[in-house]
């Protein structure tokens, strides 16, 4: 993990208080070290900016994101979080007004260069987004095997592509007798689930959430948390979230991001264990405090 | 709580008005009445509008004091409102039931076996009832609908998706000929076809080219109406569409018409209510036929509108009940295709 911390403002550690969110995550890494060989991809974001138009929405991010780890992205709304993931899978330029500069290397080729293929990056690099959005016009079962029609892929055995997929985000059990049904009757922590289900069953390499359970009730919340570590075993998760209990959990890294009214930037990261209990920044300190934000 | 205990209470409705309160509505209601044909009565005020008008305006003025004093200003100012909004419903409506109602009282007057089995071949409009039919016509209207729609759809379809999905450098300019298109009257667009293919090529009037001047009033309508439910589709399903490694392409084919479809059988429908009792444009280009043609792309064809007004032109007894019964056929077609419309459009549950 390469650590590009820019505004670290040499706080002294005797004044960080131990929090109990840092033993949370030291519990989670003690458990993670089992987990032998990484598998996934790697993705760089090397000098990272965004634009909406002529604001400017995120400024000169560096962050590695290691194969097979899960990094969390914290802070405040606004400070460019869900930009920066965005940038990630080059879901930044649907937006039509969005710039860009950097780069972002996955398996050390930039995503962004001249005759890349972008259907080929986003099938690599899948995403869930913060509102569980699925299909409306398809059963649950098309919905899981939506993305090898979009994307126009082969599969010799769809059956247990489905099951697979549905077992991997644990919805199988709930909808296994109904998979011919609109997937709408389905409850919000239910359609998320069916969302990274979608997503998985497209094979990618890492896996980008944003926001994925700011819209759901905490019982699914825990089902979605367990969902991200079994699938921490395979693949990279990268998580924008609100909420540091949440961090704390899920998260082998925890980025720190943040606004001071201009271009987000950020500020620091590190091991999800040392950001709770010992922040090198005295801003990260008061956010993992609960002093803002 | 048990079911026992549950099934002893009652269910309540204690925000509804009371019997009374309800009498007491009917009871302004028929002073109201009163009071108009009084004022008719003594005043040089005559007719239906009269007694209407000043229904409305003691009906309003009477609810609105009750409420006024009982419940202070407010609430007077509400009842007002409301009122007014029952009385746009009512002004509205009314000439669209009796509309109806009166096309379903003259026209089925003229409705026999013969008028569905036969045609005009061996028959004059001012021929009586009994002999002769409008098949031809009713044939030549299915005809042209279905021709229109086929040309019109695709192309409506396709402006539509560039207007919302691709948004290209033209999207403002075709926007702007789509609303003028839309207020072209149907007597031009018939000019339009007859001067440009009719006058200048061998061509002579066929369905086809009646057809292509419903067409072009019927595309306006059409993308529209689904550039609006397309607009609905929430942008979160493009992002899940294109996220899952799908070209823009794919996401719209896939997901997003699918999505809109019963808007977009909508938008079909409301093209064709545009088209179905069009005359002018027809007069120009479709030709004559009093009998069934079957071949759209030769010889003149008939058409239910075109019989109507030739019917009414006519002026005898029996031409005009022909209109008539033309007019309800008319009516009853586009029902069954709405509602035919409306059951394949239906969400499948």
């Amino acid at each position: 993990m390469n650590d590009e911390n820019t505004n670290s403002q040499g706080d002294d550690m005797s004044t960080s208080t131990p929090s109990v969110l840092s033993s949370v995550a030291q519990n989670r890494a003690a458990h993670h070290e089992a987990n032998s060989a990484p598998m996934g991809s790697g993705l760089e974001a090397r000098g990272v900016h965004a634009w909406f138009g002529k604001h400017h929405a995120l400024e000169n991010v560096s962050l590695d994101f290691n194969p097979g780890t899960v990094t969390a992205l914290i802070g405040p709304s606004g400070c460019g979080k869900s930009t920066f993931i965005r940038t990630l899978n080059r879901m930044h330029e649907f937006i039509p007004s969005a710039a860009m500069a950097g780069e972002v290397l996955l398996d050390g080729k930039d995503i962004y260069s001249s005759g890349i293929d972008v259907t080929q990056i986003r099938l690599k690099i899948g995403m869930v987004f913060q509102k569980p959005n699925p299909f409306p016009s398809m059963t649950i079962g098309q919905n899981v095997l939506a993305g090898l029609k979009l994307a126009q892929l082969k599969h010799d055995n769809k059956e247990e592509l489905l099951e697979q997929s549905l077992t991997r985000a644990g919805l199988w059990n709930e909808v296994k007798d109904r998979l011919g049904v609109s997937a709408g009757g389905l409850s919000g922590g239910q359609q998320q689930r069916l969302c990274i289900a979608r997503s998985l069953a497209v094979n990618p390499k890492v896996l980008l959430m944003d926001e994925p359970c700011s819209a759901l009730d905490p019982g699914s919340t825990l089902r979605i948390e367990d969902t991200i570590s079994e699938l921490s075993k395979t693949m990279t998760i990268v998580i924008v979230t609100h909420n540091m209990q949440q961090a704390a959990r899920v998260s082998d890294y925890t980025a720190f991001f943040l606004s001071d009214g201009g271009p987000g930037q950020m500020i620091e990261v590190g091991p999800t264990s040392e950001m709770f209990s010992r922040p090198r920044d005295q801003r990260t300190e008061n956010y993992v405090s609960g002093r803002f934000g | 709580m048990t079911n026992l205990e549950a099934s002893a209470v009652t269910p309540l409705t204690p925000w509804k008005a009371t019997l009374n309160q309800r009498l007491f509505t009917v009871l302004l209601l028929a002073v109201a009445i009163a009071l108009s044909y009084i004022v008719v009565a003594v005043t040089p005020m005559k007719g239906k509008l009269a007694y209407a008008f000043l229904f409305m305006l003691f009906s309003v003025g009477f609810q609105a004091t009750h409420a006024g004093i009982k419940r202070g200003r407010t609430a007077a100012v509400d009842a007002i409102a409301g009122s007014i909004a029952v009385a746009g419903a009512v002004l509205v409506f009314t000439p669209v039931i009796s509309l109806i109602f009166t096309t379903i009282i003259r026209g089925s007057k003229g409705l026999r076996v013969n008028t569905f089995t036969q045609t005009m071949e061996h028959a004059a409009m001012t021929d009586p009832i009994s002999q002769g039919g409008l098949l031809h016509s009713l044939i030549g209207t299915l005809y042209l609908i279905l021709i229109a729609t086929v040309i019109s759809l695709p192309l409506a379809l396709l402006t539509a998706l560039y207007l919302t999905e691709i948004k290209g450098r033209a999207a403002g300019f075709i926007q702007f000929l789509v609303q003028a298109m839309s207020g072209v009257p149907s007597i031009v667009a018939g000019v339009f076809i007859y001067a440009a293919l009719l006058l200048t090529t061998s061509l002579h009037g066929s369905t086809i080219m009646g057809a292509l001047p419903l067409a072009i009033l019927m595309i306006p309508t059409v993308t529209r109406t689904a550039q609006e439910v397309l607009l609905l589709v929430p942008q979160d399903l493009r992002e899940a569409g294109v996220a899952l490694g799908a070209t823009q392409w794919k996401t719209v084919a896939t997901i997003v018409v699918p999505a809109a479809r019963s808007g977009l059988i909508t938008a079909v429908i409301l093209g064709i209510a545009r088209i179905a009792g069009e005359t002018a444009p027809l007069l120009f280009t479709l030709g004559v036929s009093d009998k069934i043609n079957w071949n759209p792309l030769n010889g003149g064809q008939s058409a239910l509108p075109y019989y109507v007004w030739s019917g009414l032109g006519l002026g005898s007894p029996e031409a005009i009940q022909r209109a008539w019964t033309g007019i309800l056929v008319l009516l009853m077609i586009v029902l069954v295709l709405f509602t035919a419309a409306r059951i394949l459009g239906r969400e499948k549950k």
